[in-house]
């Protein structure tokens, strides 16, 4: 009798699992605006918990991400990635571009009461550089000539030279002098329990579990609606997943396949909004240009042109996101609408190969050169199904023009000590996160090729070099702008790099969260604005 | 006896040095630095900045002045400050996590025990039986199920399916507001699905040696005298055969002990538990050296006392090593 009982339990689990998308369909609808109101609470899942809650010393997107609620900087991206003031309400660049003049905002206050001045950016700055401070992020900060703070509430910096990314680089954190001056910053507690100046003050950190922040309601901008944010630690996306269809979430990033094929249910999308826009990242396929092989300008172009890159798009993304042809974000200022690099034509492709001398001389399909055989290995690091499946995907389509290529997967450490340190690859697959400063300076300048360093490929152009010099020194926009546009022409054309795709961001809010409204910086940006109406908060 | 027991202890000590030196060398043979793993790839960091982090972390000295620094820390009972941005103490962060991997590890030991001896003796006193059959299926299925899958289908049938029970965490949001018997409810609702799923798949082991052990006894001669002399059944099995089939039992409680500060860390992932396989696992792949050093010394000190302790517990039930022992020294 239990045997059979056991049978039949087991059967049942594979039949409810089996059934799995049946649900029934609630009578969906679009919610009405309500009016917003203060209160409730919005749960966030995050697979990785923040290191440290000073973002001076904290390196992961987790801690970053905690830490942008509870700290301001002087300067800030807006919705449409322009930079506006934060901290500081305006700014002068003097007319030789050295001298930025910040005029910081008036009545700020620190979560503990006491008033931010330009006390606190000037230790901002001092502990940065400050050489005792393990922070990786002291390099911009270095170019400051003198910074200076002639009264409270105004602070100036002056540049050797004029450099555009520094007045991107007053965006970060500032730290509130009057808790940390002439201490120890690698053991301080607020680590652990900051205090800031932001829209949200810390309120409890539950390690290994979850964050709980509160709205600061003396905020400079009004208080935030949503009373506490709540910031929950669940490392496997799948459990994350289920916690966000058991109303254990509010809000999560989908991954394309969830947000294409499992969360298109009436049910679902009654109970949550999707959203969808570029994330600010690319995928690529980098080639040794030291290597004899990737050497010739025609064999790249040759590469990028027998590669589909809408079919990868469509195989690893499920279309959930774009072709790139460069290294910028399509829609923002600096990307060239106007450039296409090579598109999927494998005619072209084998005639490039065949001018630059490969020819399938023992008709086994493979491409041969002076007796060597066109083969090699994309390297990608282990763990990232997305880059695997992009590698296999290119390997089939190099062999119908005649290229053998091999796969290897390594663990990241090794990865970068012994290949990518080394200069020993031929191909890799990774991406580059990017950054809201156009700026290319570590990856493309030829200064840049030593170990250790970015521009890891080992590419070498001197109009590039220029170009990137020319459009950090200035602050016009306009010229910055039309040498970005020339950049990207030259990449287009040199092929350094097969530029893959730009992957989408793919957020889902719960859907008794109102005043969300998409724009090229995401959702996050107008976050204080969000609200519940009365009637449907639900803590 | 005592001076078994002092020299077990004394010779504790070079192991344990052996052990140090030898986890000591290999962390850091492998490749990548907690410095290189937390700014590779980052346009932002200059090369500047990467040997101010080394100096910091004290990277730059050579490996067995390390090793010596690390060493007179340790005798003091200081396991140093962890790599991590977060720079605090290594004991602290293990001490945050302790409790719960071994509140979790002792009940599921305890399940364990409290079912895989009965299934054994079960299995074995119906040997080659329907009963016996059908235990070493349930067994073994546990033993083979992963158990990632068997948590993930039994979280989506309770929690997203039925919504019975809560997915993952050890409490639900706003638990603190409610009263002491509440919570307990709350925390035994998170812990039903990860503790089922954990005792369920350590049932194996344990049930096989036990019904092996007794089919063993079984066979002895003074089990046929005791069944002569007309004894009932259960008393044979429970009173005479059970003792000296727990034997094996004893040893592998004993080396269960180092085994309870150490979590399953696709587990931990999967039921978002704070525990130490998460927190291990995160320190190898940051190649936080102190924090790994300092889980595997505290793992290392366990497993050698839970020998220990098994050897002793076995002296305890069993006579014959008792005496022999005696006899020897």
């Amino acid at each position: 009798m239990s045997r059979c009982r056991l049978v039949c339990l087991v059967a049942l689990l594979f039949v409810l699992v089996a059934c799995h998308e049946g649900e029934q369909p609630v009578a969906p609808g679009p919610r009405l605006p309500g009016v917003p109101a203060y209160g409730d609470s919005i749960v966030v899942g995050s697979i990785g918990e923040p290191s440290t809650l000073l973002p001076l010393l904290a390196s992961d997107s987790a801690s970053r991400d905690v830490a942008g609620e509870i700290y301001n900087g002087l300067v800030r991206y807006d919705r449409n990635l322009k930079l506006e003031g934060d901290l500081a309400e305006r700014w002068e660049i003097s007319r030789d571009g050295l001298i930025i003049t910040f005029h910081l905002r008036r009545g700020v206050k620190w979560h503990d009461g006491q008033p931010f001045t330009s006390r606190d950016v000037l230790y901002t700055y001092r502990v940065t550089i400050d050489p005792r401070t393990p922070t990786a992020y002291a390099e911009n900060f270095k170019q400051v000539k003198r910074a200076e703070a002639p009264d409270p509430y105004t602070f100036m910096v002056t540049y050797a030279k004029p450099f555009a990314p520094a007045l991107e680089s007053w965006g970060v954190e500032i730290l509130p002098a009057h808790l940390l001056e002439g201490k120890d910053i690698t053991r301080s507690e607020l680590a652990r329990r900051p205090v800031g100046t932001g829209p949200y003050c810390f309120k409890e950190w539950v390690a290994g579990q979850k964050l709980v922040l509160e709205s600061n309601h003396d905020y400079y901008e009004g208080r935030p609606y949503i009373d506490r944010y709540v910031y929950r630690i669940i490392p496997d996306t799948a459990t994350m997943y289920m916690e966000l269809k058991s109303g254990g979430l509010d809000m999560m990033g989908l991954t394309p396949v969830q947000y294409q094929r499992q969360t298109t249910t009436k049910e679902f999308l009654s109970r949550f909004n999707k959203y969808r826009y570029p994330a600010s990242a690319y995928t690529y396929l980098g080639y040794n240009l030291r290597h004899p092989l990737f050497s010739d300008r025609r064999v790249r172009q040759a590469l990028t042109s027998a590669i589909n890159k809408d079919e990868i798009l469509q195989g690893v993304q499920f279309g959930m996101g774009q072709v790139a042809h460069g290294p910028y974000k399509p829609g923002t200022w600096p990307y060239n609408p106007n450039v296409k690099d090579f598109s999927y034509n494998p005619d072209r492709a084998r005639a490039l190969l065949a001018e630059a001398g490969w020819r399938d001389r023992n008709s086994d399909g493979i491409l041969v050169k002076d007796g060597k055989s066109f083969s090699f290995t994309i390297l990608t690091n282990q763990g990232n199904d997305e880059r695997l499946k992009t590698a296999l995907i290119i390997q089939q389509r190099l062999k119908a023009v005649g290229i053998e290529v091999k796969i290897r997967t390594i663990e990241w450490a090794s990865f970068l000590k012994n290949f990518i340190d080394k200069g020993d690859f031929q191909a890799v697959i990774l991406g580059w996160t990017i950054g809201q400063d156009p700026d290319l300076y570590d990856v493309w300048h030829s200064s840049k090729t030593g170990p250790r360093e970015l521009n890891f490929v080992g590419y070498k152009n001197a109009e590039m070099d220029r170009l990137i010099e020319k459009g950090r020194g200035t602050f016009d926009l306009e010229e910055r702008r039309r040498c970005y546009y020339r950049i990207q022409e030259i990449l287009a054309e040199d092929q350094p790099y097969t530029f893959l795709y730009v992957p989408d961001a793919l957020p889902v809010v719960s859907a008794r969260f109102r005043g969300i409204k998409p724009a090229p910086a995401g959702i996050m940006y107008n976050f204080i604005k969000w609200y519940v109406p009365k009637g449907e908060q639900l803590y | 006896m005592l001076y078994y027991l002092a020299k077990r202890l004394l010779l504790m000590i070079p192991l344990l040095i052996g052990i140090t030196i030898i986890t000591f060398g290999v962390i850091h043979l492998a490749p990548g630095e907690p410095v290189e793993m937390q700014v590779a790839m980052n346009p932002k960091v200059s090369a500047e900045a990467r040997e101010r982090l080394r100096k910091f972390y004290e990277l730059d000295k050579p490996l067995h002045i390390q090793y010596g620094k690390w060493v007179g820390r340790l005798v003091r009972l200081d396991f140093g400050r962890s790599f991590a941005p977060d720079g605090r103490p290594v004991i602290e962060k293990i001490r945050e996590r302790l409790p719960v991997t071994i509140s979790l590890n002792m009940i599921v030991l305890i399940l364990e025990f409290a079912l895989a001896i009965p299934i054994g003796v079960m299995a074995a006193t119906h040997r080659d039986g329907p009963l016996d059959r059908w235990a070493t299926v349930f067994v073994f299925l546990g033993f083979a199920t992963p158990l990632f899958w068997l948590s993930l289908i039994l979280m989506y049938l309770f929690g997203v399916k039925l919504g019975v029970l809560p997915i993952s965490g050890l409490h639900s949001l706003g638990y603190e507001a409610h009263g002491i018997w509440w919570q307990a409810v709350d925390l035994a609702k998170h812990l039903v699905i990860p503790i089922s799923v954990a005792t369920f798949g350590s049932l194996a082991g344990l049930s096989r040696y036990m019904r092996t052990g007794m089919i063993e006894v079984l066979g002895q001669d003074y089990i046929t005298t005791a069944r002569a002399k007309g004894l009932s059944e259960r008393v044979v099995i429970y009173r005479h055969a059970l003792r000296n089939a727990l034997l094996p039992a004893i040893t592998i409680l004993g080396l269960s002990v180092p085994g309870l500060i150490g979590g399953s860390v696709i587990f931990e992932s999967i039921f978002a538990i704070p525990g130490m396989g998460k927190l291990f696992m995160d320190g190898v792949m940051a190649r936080d050296y102190p924090l790994v050093m300092g889980v595997l010394v505290i793992g290392a000190v366990l497993t050698l006392i839970g020998n220990l302790l098994a050897d002793l517990a076995y002296a305890v039930a069993d006579p014959r090593i008792r005496h022999g022992r005696e006899r020897a020294l």
